[in-house]
């Protein structure tokens, strides 16, 4: 028999419902290798149960022969930033530790009515800040690629690493992750596996645990384009209770895949090649380029002239809109409590939060404090919205001449844990090539490319329009037709 | 411009988040190379520009003026809205005495 878990979510789906296997077996087979895997530490908690009972629901679905959801028989992991309704749900933080919500998240809901079942809430960087998980307080996620002839464990990124490294070591077909500045295509990239984060306000925010509300966009994270079409057409949709949730109809992505390319003409920003980047990073560029040339498109040349500015506006506009969205942790309402012996309460909410967050959430907290405060409030915080406009602006122009932008996703491929971890300027260097389609809205992709030299992989993205989510889908499926990448990290959990 | 440690006690209590003098002797060296990282963007010419206001223009809704239209985010769930509060009580959210 197959071996199930090396299957992804079409050939899952398409084979319960032809009867080929069981999605109990289904479930069952991935329920295993996760509790084999704990040394990942992708989960945070496993839900084995919840994984069994949506795939006898499934089951007993196929055999009354009821029409399958779009997603029937899959079981997925889901990032612990979406609200799962009597599941703890922690954001990776002390601070929620034990929180269990009363209501489920939009997107979650919206995965289980596709027929999709919960293998466990994944790990993840503190409040999805961070780029290696290793800002979690329940520990790094390990990244199951090692370099060759090292046992150094190596970052998943970040902040969707739980996610990254379950789809990367098997023990999940496909999970949901959250993109803010990266958070999606970053890991994907470093594991060797797809991720789309789409336009914002396709998916709705109800639910998701929010960091950064003008950047925030959840999304799927799989093996291959298709998964990914399929899993973001189950995800997406309009919902009432997220005020900027896009009023429009979710098309068939996955039905209108199509790797031909003749007539789209791919833009190729000169910025994004920038000083002492990697030489196997523009070497992966270049291979993008010869693949999409092969599959009909024409390749040119754009400008993208406030590229550089993006990490610098991002550093304002996010912790800015961190340190209003995490005010709500104050210790009444849910989440840990710190009531020193005969505090007030203004003490409990200081002490209370000094004890539940992390340092890099305390950070970006104070600098969003500090942007946002009287006197310096013009001179960061609207400055930064004001490049924001210009970021904007430029991809505007360039797609005037372009349908999809092609770049490297990182600058670097997986990097050790513990490398960057003292010098936060570094780990936000980062996401310098994802950083600017979050800023605008733009829905962007990693797929990956080939393997470098110790046979890491790497990844390309893909950015699109405001809405084309389909032209950048093609454009990656056309690298995947072309890449031959099938490598996966060699088993050591 | 760079910010000192008193600077950041001022932001840390603004925060609500306490920190001893050795958690603020941290903070000042990082808070101060973020701080010259990110004031790149004055050499930005922003003159004749607006600050972005919504990342996909789009208009504001309503909501229907009608009670528990949506009855996951209407009323009547204390029981739900108080499940996770540290020290419920009576029915309220229990928080230390803020009468002096």
């Amino acid at each position: 028999m197959t071996d199930l878990t090396q299957l992804g979510i079409a050939p899952l789906r398409d084979g319960v419902a032809a009867g080929t296997f069981s999605a109990r077996e289904v479930a069952e087979a991935f329920n295993t290798a996760v509790a084999d895997a704990s040394a990942l530490n992708a989960f945070i908690v496993t839900t084995p149960d919840h994984a069994l009972a949506a795939a006898d629901k499934v089951d007993a679905a196929r055999a009354a022969g009821q029409q399958l959801g779009p997603m029937a028989g899959v079981p997925i992991g889901m990032k612990d930033l979406f609200a799962t309704n009597g599941v703890q749900t922690t954001a990776a933080s002390h601070i929620l530790e034990g929180f269990i919500p009363q209501y489920e998240s939009t997107v979650s809901q919206k995965l289980w009515d596709a027929g999709a079942g919960m293998l466990g809430k994944l790990n993840l960087d503190q409040f999805a800040m961070g780029s290696s998980n290793e800002t979690s307080a329940f520990g790094n996620v390990i990244n199951p690629w090692r370099a060759e002839g090292s046992n150094a464990a190596l970052a998943p990124g970040g902040s969707s690493g739980g996610s990254s490294a379950a789809v990367a070591a098997r023990i999940a077909p496909a999970a949901t992750g959250t993109d803010t500045g990266g958070s999606i295509r970053q890991p994907a990239a470093f594991t060797g596996i797809c991720g789309i984060k789409p336009t914002y306000g396709r998916c709705s925010r109800w639910g998701i645990v929010a960091f950064a509300s003008s950047l925030d966009q959840a999304g799927p994270m799989a093996r291959t384009v298709e998964d990914c079409a399929i899993m973001l057409g189950a995800m997406a949709g309009f919902d009432a209770k997220d005020s900027t949730s896009l009023d429009a109809p979710v098309p068939d992505w996955a039905g209108a895949l199509s790797g031909d390319l003749r007539g789209k003409k791919v833009g190729i920003p000169r910025e994004y090649r920038m000083d002492g980047t990697d030489a196997e990073i523009l070497a992966s560029w270049d291979d993008g380029i010869a693949w999409l040339k092969d599959a009909g498109a024409e390749v040119v040349d754009i400008s993208l002239p406030h590229t550089k500015y993006a990490l610098p506006a991002y550093y304002i506009v996010a912790p800015a809109e961190a340190s209003s969205n995490l005010a709500r942790y104050d210790g009444v309402r849910y989440g840990l409590r710190d009531l020193p012996d005969g505090a007030g309460l203004q003490d409990m909410y200081a002490a209370t939060r000094a004890a539940g967050f992390g340092d890099e959430v305390k950070r970006r907290i104070l600098i969003g404090t500090y942007v946002l405060s009287a006197g310096f409030y013009d001179a960061y915080y609207t400055q930064a919205m004001k490049v924001r406009t210009l970021l904007q602006r430029d991809f505007t122009d360039a797609f005037a001449g372009c349908d999809v932008i092609l770049a490297p996703t990182t600058p670097t491929a997986a990097f050790p844990l513990g490398d960057k971890v003292d010098d936060p300027l570094a780990m936000y260097l980062n996401d310098v090539f994802s950083v600017p389609a979050s800023l605008a809205g733009l829905p962007a992709m990693s797929v990956p490319s080939r393997v470098n030299a110790q046979g890491l992989p790497l990844g390309l993205q893909l950015i699109g329009r405001a809405m084309d989510e389909q032209s950048v889908l093609n454009a990656g499926l056309a690298i995947e037709q072309r890449s031959g990448f099938n490598a996966q990290p060699e088993k050591w959990w | 411009m760079s910010v000192t440690q008193e600077q950041v006690a001022k932001i840390a209590s603004l925060a609500r988040i306490h920190m001893d003098e050795a958690a603020l002797g941290r903070m000042v060296p990082e808070f101060n190379a973020i701080l010259a990282f990110v004031e790149q963007l004055g050499e930005v010419d922003t003159s004749s520009v607006e600050p972005m206001m919504a990342v996909i223009p789009q208009q504001l809704r309503l909501r229907a003026d009608v009670v528990d239209a949506d009855p996951l985010t209407g009323g009547g769930r204390q029981a739900d809205i108080l499940a996770n509060a540290p020290a419920a009580e009576h029915g309220f959210f229990g928080v230390p005495k803020v009468i002096e």
